[in-house]
């Protein structure tokens, strides 16, 4: 309520302000008499001037040439950059960026100018063409190494798809051979892992060779346990290391 | 010579010491003890004086021999050498200057004293040494040697482990001394695995291949003129290198040819007559023992299985045995069977676990074999054949593997993990005085030189 009351109070004031305002801006202001202006004398021509570009649009590098021509100017400007030209001419350029030129014409009649604006565009980089993959990194994504137990060479069925794969690869390039290593985790002798890892590589061979890849395709190495692929003791790199791993033949 | 007789049984005790502790022990499949050397029989007190420098400039070659016969004469095993701390201040450079009681009373207490003198004239050396019984002043010096040669610190080493296998062949009743023997191995030191030798005591360890692939397992023939391993070579026209047999001749420092096989083929084993090589080869398929003579011609298949068959052995004394490594039967374990191939059987242990690295020793009766039982690491082992009694030689640091006998049958140099690098180490058959012979790099595979 008593909010109210003050409102409409603060819009009664607001209401005389404005009223008070209006009235003062209409007062009149006093008048000056003017005389009639004398009549003038024949005043000189004002100049003109024409600017053509051709071409308009150039790719970088390419040039374009300026044409004007002009009348009543007794000097002509071209800009930027080009100073004083004659009242006719012709110029060619070769801006590297868009530009908009501008010829000022003066005279006794006053001044006039003229623009053309020449659009400069950059040629596109040479698109990057389309990556073909090479033959090696469609092996790195294509060919499986197929994986193994501990102490055993016998083919899981983790191996048998990531094989399957494989062989599926070796198919369409028919005339491509693998190398099939063998290798081994940190455990047991040297000697046991030259073994195992040879009856790995023969393993993966083997099942290659019953999926359809010609066995003369498919050579095998056994590498035991000296070129491991994780070096900490734990079965996360274990298993790691206990693989048939493919190598595309030279 | 009366006293020094009476010392020779102290060395053919210590097989039967060892033996005896099998037979004693019928609980000692499961039980972990040591066992000592020469059991029961007090062993022959030795000093080594310093030996007698002729001139100033002889004196840091004296000191030399003299360490390394006393480090010599310390790892045999045999005898009791007097610490140098206790020996009396002089260094007798002839018999005629050996102030026997000295030597003989405490603290030094010696039976016999090593001893002499070394002149170096610049490039030529000459050491003159004696083993004297100090307790009977009136007998000839049990052994008298002058070494002449050129005067480098290798030949005086040479010297010295020469002058320390006469003393232990004289009190070990003629078992062969080991001091002037080499251990080859497998280092990465420069790389890639290469094959290096050294003397059996570490020092003078070098490279013998430089192959820069991967070389393995080397084996000394039993003349020690070669060392048969494996190395990776090409077959035939493929381009794929692969495990291939080679052999180093140590006489004329490379590699002589020798024929490539399919597959993979590697850990090569001499036969004691040293006429043929068995190897694992699976040039037919399936990894299997293979036998040919030296030249590599026609090797004849010995093993038909489906697991893998390796780590062949001889018996060295008889040549008619192999103890080898197969998992037929799952996981690897030991097999024996005659030379032929006939007579396969596998031997049995009290624990599963993985059986590795047969080592035949030099007098035929014991095995030693690298074992990770189900409760453990791998550690070393040796069992009796005949009884199956076992003795295990190392517990609690970290893997042990690989073991190779030294000619003497007293000493094995394997491979340890306890530094936390893969070092060679010696040690005494009875798993005591254990020694890191390599520092550098990661080294593996020793095998004792025969002689």
């Amino acid at each position: 309520m008593w909010n109210r009351t003050h409102a409409r109070a603060l819009f009664s004031t607001l209401i005389a302000v404005v009223a008070l305002g209006a009235a003062c801006a209409k007062k009149p202001a006093p008048q000056a008499q003017t005389p009639p202006p004398p009549p003038a004398a024949e005043p000189p021509a004002r100049p003109t001037v024409n600017l053509q570009a051709s071409p308009t649009f150039i790719q970088r590098g390419q040039s374009t040439t300026l044409t004007w021509s002009s009348t009543n100017a007794t000097s002509l400007t071209l800009s930027p950059g080009i100073g004083a030209v004659a009242a006719e001419g012709k110029q060619t350029l070769s801006p590297t960026e868009a530009t908009t030129y501008t010829i000022t014409a003066t005279g006794p009649g006053g001044s006039a100018d003229a623009s053309v604006r020449v659009s400069v565009t950059v040629p596109p980089p040479p698109a990057p063409s389309a990556h073909e993959p090479t033959l090696q990194e469609l092996f790195d994504k294509e060919v499986k190494d197929a994986y193994f137990d501990y102490d055993k060479a016998d083919i899981r069925a983790d191996a048998r798809d990531a094989l399957s794969q494989t062989a599926q690869f070796l198919r369409s390039y028919p005339q491509m051979k693998v190398v099939v290593e063998g290798h081994c985790d940190e455990r047991g002798s040297t000697e046991y892992n030259l073994a195992l890892g040879d009856r790995r590589a023969a393993a993966a061979k083997q099942f290659l060779v019953s999926l359809g890849i010609p066995a003369d395709r498919l050579e095998t190495v056994s590498y035991g346990k000296e070129r491991p692929f994780c070096s900490a003791s734990n079965e996360a790199c274990w298993q790691q290391n206990r693989r048939a791993h493919f190598v595309m033949g030279k | 010579m009366k006293n020094v007789r009476i010392l020779y049984p102290c060395l053919s005790v210590f097989i039967f010491g060892l033996i005896c502790v099998f037979s004693a022990s019928p609980a000692a499949a499961q039980d972990w003890f040591r066992t000592g050397t020469g059991l029961g029989v007090s062993k022959a007190r030795v000093a080594v004086a310093d030996f007698a420098p002729k001139s100033p400039a002889a004196q840091p070659m004296a000191v030399e021999f003299s360490d390394v016969v006393r480090n010599d004469l310390d790892f045999s095993g045999i005898l009791d050498l007097v610490s140098k701390s206790y020996n009396p201040l002089q260094t007798p450079a002839s018999p005629a200057e050996v102030d026997f009681k000295a030597w003989s009373d405490g603290p030094a207490s010696s039976q016999l004293l090593a001893f002499g003198s070394l002149s170096a004239d610049g490039s030529s050396l000459e050491i003159s040494a004696w083993l004297n019984d100090v307790r009977n002043s009136s007998l000839p010096p049990v052994i008298g040697k002058v070494y002449r040669g050129a005067a480098t610190d290798a030949q005086v080493r040479a010297f010295a482990h020469q002058f320390a296998d006469e003393i232990i062949g004289k009190l070990s009743g003629g078992l062969p001394g080991i001091a002037a023997t080499q251990i080859a191995f497998v280092s990465n030191r420069t790389g890639n695995k290469e094959i290096w030798a050294m003397d059996y005591d570490g020092e003078n360890q070098h490279p013998l291949t430089q192959i820069h692939t991967i070389s393995l397992t080397p084996r000394w023939s039993p003349d020690a003129t070669r060392i048969a391993f494996t190395c990776y070579a090409q077959p035939g026209s493929s381009s794929v290198l692969t495990a291939q047999i080679c052999i180093y001749s140590t006489a004329s420092n490379r590699l002589i040819s020798w024929p490539r096989f399919q597959g993979t083929n590697s850990s090569p084993a001499w036969s004691p007559d040293g006429s043929q090589l068995m190897f694992m080869s699976s040039m037919y398929g399936n990894p299997e023992l293979f036998i040919t003579d030296t030249s590599g011609a026609r090797p004849k298949r010995l093993t038909y299985s489906n697991g893998a068959n390796t780590s062949p052995s001889f018996n060295p004394k008889t040549g008619q045995q192999v103890a080898f490594v197969s998992d037929r039967g799952g996981i690897p374990q030991l097999y024996t069977m005659n030379a032929d191939g006939t007579s396969q059987s596998k031997i049995d242990l009290p624990d599963m676990g993985y059986v590795i690295d047969p080592a035949w020793s030099p007098n035929g009766q014991l095995l030693a074999f690298s074992w990770r039982r189900p409760s453990g690491n791998y550690d070393l082992y040796v069992m009796e054949i005949v009884t199956h009694q076992l003795v295990e030689l190392t517990r609690d640091a970290g893997r042990n593997e690989r073991p190779s006998w030294a000619p003497d049958g007293r000493h094995l140099v394997f491979e340890s993990t306890r530094t936390g690098t893969r070092q060679i180490w010696s040690m005494l058959a009875d798993g005591t005085s254990a020694r890191q012979l390599t520092k550098q790099g990661q080294n593996e595979s020793p095998n004792w030189s025969p002689k």
